[in-house]
């Protein structure tokens, strides 16, 4: 199959750029709000890179700009050499885009939204026919080809848009938000389904803010609030660099959680007070709690966890990702 | 799994076509689209936008015909009231299916449906949605066109073979109509501006010489009526529909040459503004 004969060619492949995604001092402005603020980064091929932040930070602008339907104030942007901005359809033609609320064809049945779309690629009917088919297959929607897009469900529309943002066959994939709204279900078997792409050496580019998302499918990723870059690494340099290993959570109660901090110092390595718990930050949890059960305190409960990327967030942002 | 993201070679040609900033080529894709979504729905609106400049010639030009008696046709000659009315009524008939299709429609695919913003998140540029979309509103407009010519002939109203040139001169008023429709609705936000359109186009309709001549006017409503577009589509079948041609033929087509490329222009710009910004 294709695959395997394209594998080592790939490889020998000189012309192909490094990084098939570069972006400088990249800056968009709506009147006075800045919504990217001079962010920078480079994707090499096959990598599968995520933006981390909360809502309004920035994610979906720079997606619309890499996309080319959104034109920047000012800074550079290459996609696979391309400026996006005077070259939109072209660069477009190497993309596979999941925009944020999915915008599926209604007026069509499940298969011909997959066929009219291959056809806006300007790609034939005798490769889309069996594309189409293979793609209803891995989003699991052979059985609903005939229905109505109106019919289905939430998770089966996300994958109805993943399925069709592939009819081209693209070198990147941009995903803006990919599992907001669906339920644990869904999402597991989504995240199912862009591993399997990311195994196949599709470049990923990622929106989120689930932490849990960017941890299982990201490579590398930037944290972003309000349009700058907070960090940028991989899940694991993240949590080693920002966090400690555990977190050991507690708590006492609304109106007792902002007043035991002065009675918690001391304990771990860092302390953060949240309006519904507190949050230790240690290397030792288990240890920790010991130790707050030493002093005397009771909290009504207690948690020792692993640091996520979310406690990356907090401590870079003091606030959390999700309100 | 064999899947999927590299290896056809038409995938590669595909991405290895000659595009533009704004254009790329496929305009057939917009259109094959609309084509395949008319055949699972919108078949009642389609009729229903066939029927009624039928209707109206029916009433109007049997039922009123009979007290009117005959009237000077373009020429001067004595022509049945029917005769009269039906090329105006055919210029409204293509007016409407092209006002429909790039208004309505148009709104809610741009608002609702965010049809556009699929669009152009693919190799289509802006420029293949415009033309692909106002290709649409003139299919409609030619099919609405040969409907009503078809029943002129049914009712005798046909005189000359020239008539027949009212069919392809429906469709350069309805691309009059369609390029400029679709330019104007890409301002509009809400149903309640969407009004304003049929607030234009009743008048319109009921005054561009429809029922009776211009001469009826004073001189300076004749002006205005003769900076609208209607009007000009309907003196354009009617000169047609008896085959009596003048220098106005051209002045009539000319205008429609005008709103064409303005209106292109002025949908174009829109669609980037509102798409790519």
């Amino acid at each position: 199959m294709p695959a395997n004969e394209t594998g080592p060619e790939r490889d020998k492949e000189p012309a192909a750029p490094r990084y098939v995604i570069t972006a400088e001092n990249l800056t968009k402005t709506y009147g006075d709000v800045t919504a990217v603020d001079g962010i920078s980064f480079s994707v090499p091929a096959g990598e599968s890179f995520g933006l981390l932040g909360p809502n309004g930070a920035g994610k979906s602008t720079t997606m619309k700009m890499i996309g080319g339907v959104s034109q920047r104030t000012s800074g550079n942007l290459t996609i696979m050499g391309l400026d996006p901005e005077q070259n939109g359809p072209e660069v477009r033609a190497h993309l596979g885009v999941v925009p944020q609320q999915d915008n599926l064809d209604e007026e069509l049945k499940v298969r011909d939204n997959l066929l009219v779309y291959g056809r806006y690629f300007g790609l034939p009917m005798s490769y889309l026919k069996p594309k189409a088919d293979e793609l209803l297959e891995f989003a699991q929607l052979t059985d609903k080809a005939k229905s109505k897009v109106d019919a289905l469900s939430g998770g089966m529309k996300r994958r109805l848009t993943i399925a069709r943002s592939l009819i081209n066959e693209p070198r990147i994939l941009l995903l803006d938000e990919p599992t907001t709204g669906l339920d644990p279900q869904a999402r597991h078997i989504l995240w199912d389904r862009l591993f399997r792409l990311k195994e196949q050496g599709v470049t990923l580019i990622l929106t989120t803010h689930y932490m849990d998302e960017a941890e299982q499918l990201c490579d590398r990723l930037i944290v972003v609030d309000k349009g700058r870059i907070m960090a940028e690494g991989s899940p694991a340099a993240l949590i080693r660099d920002y966090s400690t290993r555990e977190v050991l959570e507690l708590r006492f109660g609304s109106e007792r959680n902002a007043s035991i901090g002065a009675e918690l110092e001391g304990i771990g390595e860092r302390l953060e007070t949240l309006p519904d718990r507190v949050l230790i930050y240690t290397h030792d949890g288990e240890a920790a709690l010991e130790e707050v059960s030493a002093r005397g305190l009771r909290p009504l409960t207690s948690l020792v966890r692993r640091s996520s990327l979310e406690d990356v967030f907090l401590r870079l942002t003091g606030r959390s990702l999700v309100d | 799994m064999t899947l999927l993201t590299q290896g056809h070679a038409v995938t590669e040609e595909a991405r290895n076509r000659r595009f533009g900033p704004l254009y790329s080529r496929n305009a057939r894709a917009v259109i094959g689209r609309g084509l395949m979504a008319t055949k699972s729905s919108n078949w009642m609106v389609m009729l229903s936008g066939f029927f009624e400049p039928v209707l109206f010639l029916i009433s109007m030009g049997v039922g009123m015909g009979a007290v009117v008696g005959s009237v000077a046709g373009p020429g001067g000659q004595e022509i049945s009231y029917a005769a009269y009315i039906a090329p105006a009524l055919l210029a409204v008939s293509a007016m409407n299916g092209a006002v429909y299709d790039s208004t309505w429609n148009v709104f809610f695919k741009m608002n609702f449906a965010k049809l556009y913003q699929g669009m152009l998140y693919t190799s289509l540029g802006p420029l293949d949605v415009a033309i692909g979309e106002i290709f649409l509103a003139l299919l409609r407009g030619l099919l609405y066109a040969t409907g009503f010519t078809a029943v002129m002939g049914l009712m005798g109203l046909i005189t000359t073979p020239w008539a027949l040139l009212m069919i392809p001169a429906s469709v350069l008023i309805a691309f009059g109509f369609a390029s400029f429709g679709m330019g104007i609705t890409s301002f509009m936000k809400t149903f309640q501006q969407m009004d304003w359109v049929n607030f234009i186009m009743l008048p319109m309709f009921l005054f561009s010489a429809t029922f009776y001549p211009l001469s009826v006017y004073p001189e300076y409503i004749q002006w205005l009526i003769q900076a609208m577009p209607l009007w000009h589509g309907v003196e354009l079948l009617r000169q047609i529909s008896a085959a009596s041609f003048t220098p106005a033929t051209a002045i009539h087509v000319g205008y429609y040459l005008v709103m064409i490329v303005l209106g292109l222009m002025l949908t174009t710009g829109r669609l980037r503004s509102l798409f790519l910004k």
